[in-house]
């Protein structure tokens, strides 16, 4: 199979078929008009030969719809450039022993999940001594201070607490969310830290299912983590990027 | 149910013995205290509704006069009923002269004790009259609906609109579902208010307001009288104003409602003696409506290990249930809360989940059961988490579950779209037909690993209810013992309204709604 990196698609048995699934409802009862609708609405899509494999009644008016077709966009692959964390990934006694010896004082890491999101699961996974997928959160490493404020704290709250503190960094957790409403907050964050100030004064990261470090960069974080992040992921690069800022400031 | 685990009963004697001791430690200084909003929800009671200009309701307007004149402490009932006798109107009348400033609380005359406690108590019963045909007609609703088959399904709508609340509630309804709840707007359990009217555009829901309550319930009995049965309200009786909450939902025939002892303590940081004062006031309004409560003991597995801290989930049910007997629920009433949150990536983890489902069908057999689906290890692949979620809905028809919160595909994602409701109760439906009469066929293993973990579990939880006894309840929340969430007995939000009783304090309401108990008719079972 030679597959053009220039002219990448998706694939379902055969080298650029296109095929895709997708599901999707439309405020119209279920019937034929409304399968048709779906079909049509496939193909604006930009998808070839739309199959409507299934159509449910979802009553009140609403109509759901599985469908199969092809694709018929395609990407450069070989083009593509996505910004990442360049950071090599330590373990638990690595970042401690990091931090012991190029900084010699206890990190203070500041963490919450702010505005709206009630949901804790993303923080507490990085943040409490028992962590998560057996790495220990950041409460455990002995040259860490983390504090974990926990959820719907407001922005302006997070940043006063983490002036009290001293805070070398800002954790920001973001899970669930709705009409974009995690991209309006953590927007306002980045702003009301430049507003006081501080925000040459501390790491700001955020992290969740729906972040990259990509989104992370354009929002004006210093890193994002998205799904699949380990407690060490995250303390790995808090000490590094201290450490380098550190190495930095000797020199200028 | 029989008895597939073969669990000690002397243990479970013990657990409910020391459960016991436990409430009672709380309930020798709850009595002593009244708090702003239980004196509001007296004023609810008395019907004074409404809001001001700038959206403060009547109820704290005349509750804070009162507290500012440092006169709160005898109660609300006394000064309303003595102004009704001086002003000849009704407590909405004088709430609202009270507001325009037209007449102040010190103007109000005294009278002698039984002129005024029979006003009083005259308006309280026409109070619970109200709440009483309430109650009846949801029993008659009920009766004349087809009986709902178990587990129920539960499922949330979330859109921040209620009017699209509404459409979404009435869809679900006529695809299925059993039960409706709709979610709260962000942050609405640190307000010490009730909002007023239609939310029409919240975050993460809409307030829980009087209106909010009517329109949904509204929706709902029209898609049951489509369809013939008989659609279950739910919102949530917690935070600053517990007590309030649930008279409005007694008003407006809500069905259930979540109401946990503990919860706003550990999750929102409620003052603990605030929350410990409020909920004993507001079961007791629950109790009086017939509404079910629901319990949330789901909520420590997801800050804590559910394999390492399954005790702690069993030990709170067991607290819950008795603080809510001491509020006049009886068990059918007591929807006691526990949840689907083991890693699922652990060998046997189902077998583990079994042990704890069907341990707490064996030690509450009359709790409507309410069971929590896997949120904590979920993540964004809503193939994994339908299927997951068919698990869970395996190990509920198979323990007899009753109250089935139904996980959704996109879980970890966004608040549910139309479509994931729809596929949510699509895969109820077809487990709990597919199995229904499964738990009826099997036996578990004598001495096997079902067996052993739930004689584990209720052995751990025995040992950590003695602790809990010994150092009481408040103490053992500041050590950290549940949800591995410290809080101290001062401190939390909402502490400035918890006010020590006058001897002279009344409130005709407790001893209506403890001493007039309605046996229950028509409800789940």
């Amino acid at each position: 199979m030679e597959v053009d990196f220039n002219k990448v698609k998706p694939y379902g048995d055969t080298l650029n078929d296109g095929y895709v699934q997708l599901s999707f409802t439309l405020p119209v009862p279920a019937g034929d008009e409304a399968k048709e609708a779906a079909r049509q609405i496939a193909l604006k899509m930009g998808l070839e030969e739309p199959a409507v494999t299934e159509m449910a009644d979802l009553q009140a008016g609403f109509s759901f719809f599985v469908i199969y077709g092809k694709c018929s966009h395609m990407v450069d692959y070989s083009s593509i450039k996505v910004p990442k964390l360049e950071q090599k990934v330590m373990s638990f006694k690595e970042v401690n022993a990091l931090i012991k010896k190029e900084l010699d004082r206890k990190v203070v890491v500041v963490a919450a999940c702010t505005g709206s999101d009630a949901h804790t699961v993303g923080i507490d996974a990085i943040i409490n001594m028992k962590g998560y997928m057996g790495e220990y959160g950041l409460e455990r490493y002995s040259e860490i201070e983390a504090y974990n404020l926990g959820s719907q704290v407001p922005n302006a709250e997070l940043l006063s607490k983490s002036v009290e503190l001293n805070a070398d960094a800002v954790l920001v957790s973001q899970v669930v969310t709705q009409k974009n409403i995690h991209l309006e907050n953590l927007t306002e964050l980045v702003e009301l830290a430049e507003a006081e100030g501080l925000r040459d004064k501390v790491l700001l990261i955020c992290g969740g299912p729906r972040i990259s470090h990509e989104l992370a960069i354009e929002l004006g974080y210093d890193a994002g983590f998205g799904p699949g992040t380990l407690p060490n992921h995250v303390a790995s690069y808090v000490a590094a990027e201290l450490v380098r800022r550190k190495k930095t400031e000797r020199k200028t | 149910m029989e008895n597939k685990l073969d669990l000690d009963h002397n243990k479970v004697d013990l657990a409910r013995e020391t459960a016991g001791k436990i409430a009672d430690q709380l309930h020798s200084w709850i009595g002593d205290y009244t708090t702003t909003t239980i004196e509001r929800a007296a004023a609810r009671l008395f019907g004074i509704d409404g809001v001001d200009k700038a959206g403060t309701p009547l109820a704290n307007i005349i509750v804070e006069k009162l507290q500012e004149a440092g006169i709160l402490d005898l109660g609300l009932a006394p000064w309303i009923s003595r102004a009704v006798i001086s002003r000849e109107e009704s407590p909405q009348k004088i709430a609202e002269a009270l507001e325009e400033g037209r007449f102040n609380v010190s103007d109000i005359p005294d009278f002698p004790e039984e002129k005024w406690k029979d006003i009083a108590d005259r308006m309280a019963e026409e109070a619970t009259a109200k709440m009483r045909a309430t109650r009846e007609k949801r029993e008659q609703k009920m009766q004349n609906a087809a009986p709902p088959k178990k587990p129920l399904l539960y499922v949330i709508v979330a859109t921040g609109s209620v009017h699209e609340d509404a459409i979404q509630a009435k869809a679900a309804a006529l695809q299925g579902a059993d039960i409706v709840a709709v979610i709260r707007h962000t942050g609405q359990s640190l307000l010490d208010y009730v909002p007023y009217g239609p939310t029409t555009e919240g975050f993460g829901g809409t307030y829980a307001t009087q209106e909010n309550f009517r329109i949904v319930r509204e929706a709902l009995d029209e898609a049951g009288e489509e369809t013939g049965r008989y659609i279950q309200l739910v919102n949530y009786a917690s935070g600053l104003c517990m007590p309030e909450i649930s008279v409005m939902g007694a008003i407006e025939r809500l069905d259930m409602m979540l109401n946990d002892a503990m919860y706003g303590i550990l999750f929102r940081d409620i003052n603990m003696k605030r929350t410990f004062i409020d909920q004993h006031f507001s079961r007791m309004i629950n109790a009086y409506a017939g509404i079910v409560i629901n319990t949330g003991e789901d909520n420590y597995l997801t800050t804590t290990d559910a394999y390492e801290k399954g005790y702690t989930v069993l030990a709170s049910q067991f607290i819950n249930e008795q603080l809510a007997l001491r509020s006049g629920l009886v068990e059918e009433q007591i929807g006691l809360g526990h949840a689907f949150e083991i890693e699922p990536s652990m060998e046997d983890g189902l077998l583990m989940e079994i042990a704890q489902a069907q341990l707490c069908r064996e030690l509450f057999p009359r709790s409507p059961l309410k069971y929590m689906p896997p949120t904590k290890h979920v993540t964004g692949d809503i193939f994994k988490t339908y299927l997951v979620n068919g698990m869970f809905n395996l190990v509920s028809v198979m323990t007899g579950q009753e109250i089935q919160l139904l996980g959704m595909p996109t879980e970890a994602i966004h608040t549910p779209f139309i479509s994931d409701r729809y596929l949510s109760i699509a895969n109820g439906q077809y487990i709990f037909n597919n199995a229904r009469g499964l738990g009826d066929e099997i036996l578990i293993k004598d001495g096997g690993r079902i067996q052993e973990r739930a004689a584990y579990i209720l052995d751990q939880a025995c040992t950590m209810l003695r602790e809990v006894e010994e150092i009481g309840l408040e103490k053992a929340m500041e050590k950290g013992f549940f949800a591995d969430i410290k809080r101290t007995a001062d401190g939390g939000k909402g502490g400035h309204g918890v006010i020590q009783k006058s001897d002279r304090y009344y409130n005709p309401f407790p001893d209506l709604f403890m001493n007039n108990s309605l046996p229950m008719e028509g409800r789940l079972s």
